[in-house]
C-alpha cells in the first residue's frame, strides 16, 4: 500500500531522514521504535505533507500514486490518515463541525455524496462509544480543554470516523494510562484491522504492541531504517536497548 | 451643531487612523435613551448593496438608564471608508454589550470607535471586536473607557483581536482607559495575528482544503464577537454579511 524509497527530508537546512526505506503492504500492521531524535515525527509528517518538511530525495507510493505530489488534504482524501502525537486545539470550532466537514470535504474529492446532519451523528456516536469517550466532548472545541489521554481517544474517534485505508500513529499511546492504552489499542484493532487497510504504527513503548500486535517491526535511527523483523524485534528491544540491538545490525 | 461644522483631522485622536480624506460631511448624532430598567438591542449593518455610498458613517449617543440594558452588535463589511462610532453613557447598575466584526481588503478603512462612560456606580460593559482583513485592507478599533470618580464597583471589560490574511492588511488597536474610581474592574486587550499554521495542517491532514480551513477558522475568530447574542436568527446574519465578504474576494 505505500512504498517508501530511499527519502532524504530536510527542516530548517538539517538533515533528518537519510536514505528511508520502508514498505507496508495491505493488512499490516508496520510498527516503528526507535530512539529519540531518530526521525519518527519527521516520517509521520512528511508522509502527511506538513509545510517546512521538505523531501528533497526519493519516493513514496501510496495505492499506487505519487504521495508527494499530492497536497496534504488530497492525501487525506486518497486515504491516509496521521496521527498527531500533540493533537492540535482549534478555539470555536466544534469537533462535530470540524469531523463532519473533514468527513464531507474527503467525500467530495472522492466524488461520494455528503452524509446528512443525521448520518453524521449516528456515526459519531457509534465511533465515540467504541473509544469510550463521551459524546458531549465531541461537541466541544476541537481538542480545547482535553487532557492528553481525551486528546489522544478523540484522535481515534477522529481515526473511526473517517476510516482511512492508511494510519500514520505518531505515538498515539504516549500520555495515556494503562486502561485508556488498551482502548486506544483495541479501537486501533477494530478500526483498522482489514485485509485492505495498512498501519504505521510509530511508539516508543512494547505495552502498545502487546494490544496492537504488529505484522513487522522496524527500528529508525538517525534517518534510516536499521532493522526489520518480526514481533520478536520489539521484545528484545525492550530487554536489551536500542544500542544492543543497533549494534547487531 | 458646531461639532459637525469642522471636519475632523488625524490629530484628533479619535479619528487617529480614518480615512479622513474621504470625508465631505458628519452626519448628526443619532439619540437613543435606554429608560431605567427597559432593555434595547440592536444590530448594525453595513454591507454591499446596490447604490451604497463609499463613504458611511454611524454616530449613535446612548444613555442607558439606570438598570437598563443596551446590546449592539455589528458588522461592517462595505464602503471604502465605514466608521461607527458609539457614544454610551451608563446609569447605575445598568449593562452594557458590544460587539463588532469589521472585514475588508483592497484599500478599505473600516472601524469602531467607542467611548463607554461609567457614569455611575455598579454598571457593567463589554466589548468584543474582531477585525478581519487582506490586501491593503485596514481594521480600527479605538475603544475609551471612561470611570468617573464614584463609579464604584464599575465592571468594564474590552477585547479586541485582529486577524491579518495577506501581508499589506493592517489593523490598528487603541484601547484607552480613564479610571477615577479605586473600586473597579477594568480588563482590556489587544491581539493581532495571522491564520493559525499548526491549525491548518491539522485540518488538512483531515481532508479539509486550505480554503475551507480558512473559512472555518475565521468563522470561529469572528464567532467571539457575537457570543453574546440572544438572537441566534440575527447572528446568523451577521455572520453570513462577514463571511460572504470573504468568500467573495478570497
Amino acid at each position: 500500500m505505500l512504498k517508501i524509497e530511499n527519502i532524504h527530508a530536510v527542516i530548517d537546512g538539517k538533515k533528518i531522514l537519510n536514505g528511508l526505506t520502508l514498505e507496508v503492504g495491505a493488512g499490516e500492521v508496520h510498527a516503528i521504535m526507535g530512539p529519540n531524535g531518530a526521525g519518527k515525527s519527521t516520517l509521520a509528517y512528511a508522509l502527511g505533507g506538513k509545510p517546512g518538511y521538505e523531501v528533497v530525495e526519493g519516493s513514496a507510493t501510496f495505492m499506487g500514486e505519487d504521495l508527494f505530489e499530492m497536497e496534504p488534504h488530497e492525501r487525506a482524501a486518497k486515504g491516509l490518515f496521521l496521527g498527531f502525537q500533540y493533537p492540535v486545539e482549534i478555539p470555536g470550532v466544534s469537533n462535530v463541525q470540524f469531523l463532519r466537514e473533514a468527513l464531507n470535504a474527503q467525500r467530495k474529492t472522492r466524488g461520494e455524496e455528503a452524509l446528512s446532519g443525521g448520518e453524521f451523528l449516528k456515526l459519531a456516536k457509534e465511533k465515540a462509544a467504541l473509544l469510550d469517550l463521551d459524546m458531549e466532548m465531541l461537541k466541544r472545541h476541537v481538542n480545547v480543554g482535553f487532557s492528553g489521554g481525551e486528546k489522544k481517544r478523540a484522535e481515534m474517534v477522529q481515526m473511526g470516523i473517517i476510516d482511512p485505508k492508511f494510519a500514520v500513529l505518531d505515538e498515539t499511546d504516549s500520555g495515556l494510562d494503562i486502561d485508556a492504552l488498551r482502548v486506544v489499542g483495541d479501537g486501533i484493532n477494530a478500526i483498522m484491522r482489514a485485509p485492505d487497510k495498512g498501519v504505521l504504527l510509530i511508539t516508543h513503548y512494547q505495552r502498545l504492541l502487546d494490544v496492537v500486535k504488529p505484522d513487522k517491526v522496524s527500528v529508525l535511527a538517525a534517518g534510516r531504517i536499521v532493522a526489520t523483523g518480526g514481533p520478536e524485534l520489539a521484545l528484545r528491544l525492550e530487554e536489551e536497548g536500542y544500542d544492543a540491538v543497533m549494534a547487531d545490525a | 451643531m458646531p461639532e459637525a461644522a469642522t471636519l475632523p483631522t488625524r490629530k484628533d485622536e479619535a479619528w487617529r487612523y480614518a480615512a479622513v480624506e474621504a470625508l465631505t460631511t458628519l452626519p448628526d448624532w443619532r439619540e437613543i435613551t435606554v429608560e431605567p430598567g427597559d432593555c434595547f438591542n440592536e444590530c448594525l449593518i453595513i454591507e454591499d448593496k446596490e447604490g451604497a455610498p463609499a463613504t458611511e458613517i454611524q454616530r449613535i449617543r446612548i444613555a442607558i438608564g439606570d438598570g437598563a440594558h443596551c446590546t449592539i452588535f455589528g458588522v461592517i463589511a462595505s464602503c471604502d471608508y465605514a466608521r461607527v462610532e458609539l457614544q454610551v453613557t451608563l446609569g447605575r447598575g445598568a449593562h452594557f454589550e458590544m460587539g463588532g466584526v469589521t472585514v475588508g481588503g483592497r484599500e478599505t478603512t473600516r472601524e469602531f470607535v467607542t467611548h463607554v462612560i461609567h457614569a455611575e456606580p455598579e454598571a457593567t460593559s463589554n466589548q468584543t471586536v474582531r477585525a478581519v482583513h487582506w490586501g491593503q485592507g485596514t481594521g480600527n478599533f479605538l475603544g475609551n473607557i471612561d470611570v468617573v470618580r464614584h463609579a464604584q464597583k464599575t465592571d468594564a471589560a474590552q477585547d479586541f483581536k485582529g486577524l491579518l490574511l495577506e501581508k499589506g492588511a493592517s489593523v490598528n488597536a487603541v484601547p484607552q482607559l480613564e479610571i477615577f474610581a479605586d473600586d473597579v474592574k477594568c480588563a482590556h486587550g489587544a491581539t493581532v495575528g495571522q491564520l493559525d499554521e499548526a491549525a491548518k495542517f491539522y485540518m488538512a491532514a483531515r481532508g479539509i482544503s486550505p480554503e475551507l480551513a480558512r473559512r472555518l477558522l475565521v468563522q470561529a475568530f469572528i464567532g467571539d464577537a457575537y457570543v453574546e447574542m440572544a438572537d441566534e436568527e440575527a447572528r446568523e446574519r451577521l455572520m453570513q454579511v462577514a463571511l460572504g465578504k470573504l468568500d467573495k474576494h478570497l
